[in-house]
């Protein structure tokens, strides 16, 4: 004890290191992660005469041009319509045909239970290029080439293990007295699930539909290989193949950038918790 | 009774999910098999079976090599970037700081933005002469030349290794914040009380409790960084020179640009059985991991 002089202000320069480390760290982990986002922001509101020159780093008259360009000289509004619409039937077909799945596989009694749970896994952990192209032959044969429910059948496949996980988790959760009291009470299993256990498992619910239609809104690999026009593309096959005659339309691109971005955005900001919550599921119980 | 009990059996629940998954999965599984056997050329209206014959080629190919290389050198430095950083932003957004719930948000944001998107950022930023990430560089001083970062083989493939790290970390941080709210504080408290510096607490309480959330995140990154498309499709489309091509990209090609769908699926089907293995070693070598420690 004797050798620290002044053990108060040793203290605090450890203090101050730390604190100096701490506030660095976290500027260089938040800079890393959104300036590339931000330099999106700031590109699509140049005027295009200055996003072929640097400096300037910011737009001297911010410019909502290229926002306009996206959806007068383009078809983005059509693209953007696509995009919801597959996005939207995915998530319901997942809802659908995984809600029940998760109940039985979480409450009832299946034979190879933890068996089927793992398969199901199994096949989010497939790599898609493995069957793109033979489901790319079986979709040209049922005529489905460029329309929406090729999106929907493969996006679909891919998204009902994520809905299933995260389901089966949340139910698992649910205490099975409930079931009891509610074939007690002369329900059948379906309605026990319907009334009975989805008011309950709500957040359960919000998690997996965010999940999916997230997934869905990003996916790129199908959507590029099963469409062809305007008839059935989507954002992010819109974004990749942004046409240009001479050079590519940076700033044009930004503008479609951030308005597939946002929702994205405010959906995150909005759901944080049940977000974070469904992908942890599993994961961090082991 | 005897009918509500068949019209109630809990298979009748899982069988829908199952059979879409079946018929979109596991039949064009089958049938990427069967594929690999034949040539297809639709165009021609060329069908015939040709056996083993495009294994033997591809096991000749020298591009089937390189893109092997590719994406196991991909997988790996991307993988272990993520996890290290994703580990070290996960330590600072645990402690306590005014804004946290905003901040954790903010960080989560690169995983939310469509993998396209984020290529098409990369790109822009890593444009040789209009990119701001050259504008920065010759504006400190750190290089005098215009780097031209995806035109170069090396340059090229670090350039997606970045990108597609911006994108991941953050599910890393994300899963392994998860795992430090885990650890009862007590443990920290019981460890300061024996004199234990932070370092210690580190290595002896923290990572020891975070090696199956480790684990786990591993496995996960890594089946999704083998399979990788997307990132590098859009940034550099494979080149230059096919220096970062991906199996994934290199089977696309085949089947939708040169219109091999025949030896197109037999590297698919290459690309999925060494995904499978990897994925089962990766298993086996942490779950040895996890029981030493």
């Amino acid at each position: 004890m004797e050798r620290q002089v002044n053990p108060q202000w040793s203290q605090w320069i450890g203090y101050s290191i730390r604190m100096l480390l701490f506030v660095t760290g976290l500027g260089l982990v938040l800079s890393f992660c959104l300036l590339p986002v931000l330099w999106q922001l700031v590109t699509a509101l140049k005027p295009t005469a200055e996003l072929v020159t640097l400096p300037p780093l910011l737009p001297t008259v911010p410019t909502l041009d290229h926002f306009r360009s996206v959806f007068m000289d383009r078809p983005f509004a059509r693209i953007l319509f696509n995009s919801t619409g597959v996005a939207l039937l995915t998530t319901l077909v997942c809802l659908v045909l995984g809600t029940p799945a998760a109940f039985a596989l979480a409450k009832l009694r299946v034979p190879g239970q933890r068996l089927i749970l793992l398969s199901i896994l199994a096949v989010s952990m497939f790599p898609p290029i493995a069957i793109v192209g033979s489901l790319f032959l079986l979709i040209r044969l049922l005529h489905l080439r460029d329309t929406w429910w090729a999106l929907i059948l493969a996006d679909a496949t891919f998204a009902l293990p994520l809905t299933i996980w995260v389901m089966t988790s949340f139910l698992r959760d649910i205490p099975d007295d409930l079931l009891r009291a509610a074939r007690v009470d002369g329900c059948t299993t379906l309605q026990a699930l319907l009334y009975v256990f989805l008011p309950v498992v709500a957040p359960g619910l919000t998690t997996a539909v965010l999940l999916t239609f997230v997934f869905t809104w990003n996916e790129f690999l199908f959507a590029l290989t099963f469409t062809a026009t305007d008839a059935a593309r989507t954002v992010p096959v819109e974004i990749a193949l942004f046409p240009g005659l001479h050079e590519v339309p940076w700033g044009e691109m930004a503008a479609a950038a951030m308005l597939v971005t946002v929702p994205l955005l405010i959906l995150m900001l909005v759901a944080q918790r049940h977000i974070v919550a469904g992908l942890t599921a599993g994961a961090v119980k082991g | 009774m005897h009918s509500r009990q068949v019209t109630e059996h809990p298979v009748l629940f899982i069988l829908p999910a199952l059979g879409l998954m079946l018929l979109v999965a596991l039949y064009p599984l089958a049938a990427t098999s069967w594929l690999s056997l034949r040539d297809e050329f639709p165009i021609f209206h060329i069908s015939r079976f040709v056996g083993l014959s495009h294994y033997v080629t591809l096991w000749h190919d020298p591009r089937f090599w390189q893109s092997l290389t590719n994406t196991g050198y991909f997988a790996v430095v991307s993988v272990a970037s993520e996890v290290l950083l994703g580990l070290g932003a996960a330590l600072l957004l645990h402690q306590l700081f005014p804004a946290r719930g905003l901040v954790r948000a903010l960080v989560l944001m690169p995983w939310f933005i469509p993998t396209v998107v984020a290529a098409r950022a990369w790109e822009w930023i890593y444009h040789p002469h209009i990119g701001v990430l050259n504008f920065l560089l010759l504006q400190s001083g750190l290089t005098t030349t215009e780097i031209n970062w995806l035109g170069h083989p090396f340059l090229a493939l670090h350039a997606a290794i970045i990108a597609d790290v911006w994108k991941t970390m953050p599910f890393a941080t994300l899963l392994l914040l998860a795992g430090l709210q885990t650890i009862p504080s007590d443990l920290y408290r019981a460890a300061r009380v024996d004199g234990a510096t932070g370092l210690q607490a580190f290595w002896h309480i923290t990572l020891p409790w975070l090696i199956p959330v480790l684990s786990v995140t591993v496995v996960f990154r890594m089946l999704d960084a083998l399979r990788v498309f997307d990132i590098v499709y859009v940034l550099t489309g494979g080149g230059p020179a096919n220096t970062t091509e991906t199996l994934s990209i290199y089977a696309y090609r085949l089947s939708f640009q040169t219109l091999e769908f025949g030896y197109g699926a037999a590297l698919a089907v290459v690309t999925f059985v060494i995904i499978l293995f990897a994925s089962l070693l990766l298993q086996f070598l942490l779950r040895r991991v996890g029981t030493t420690t």
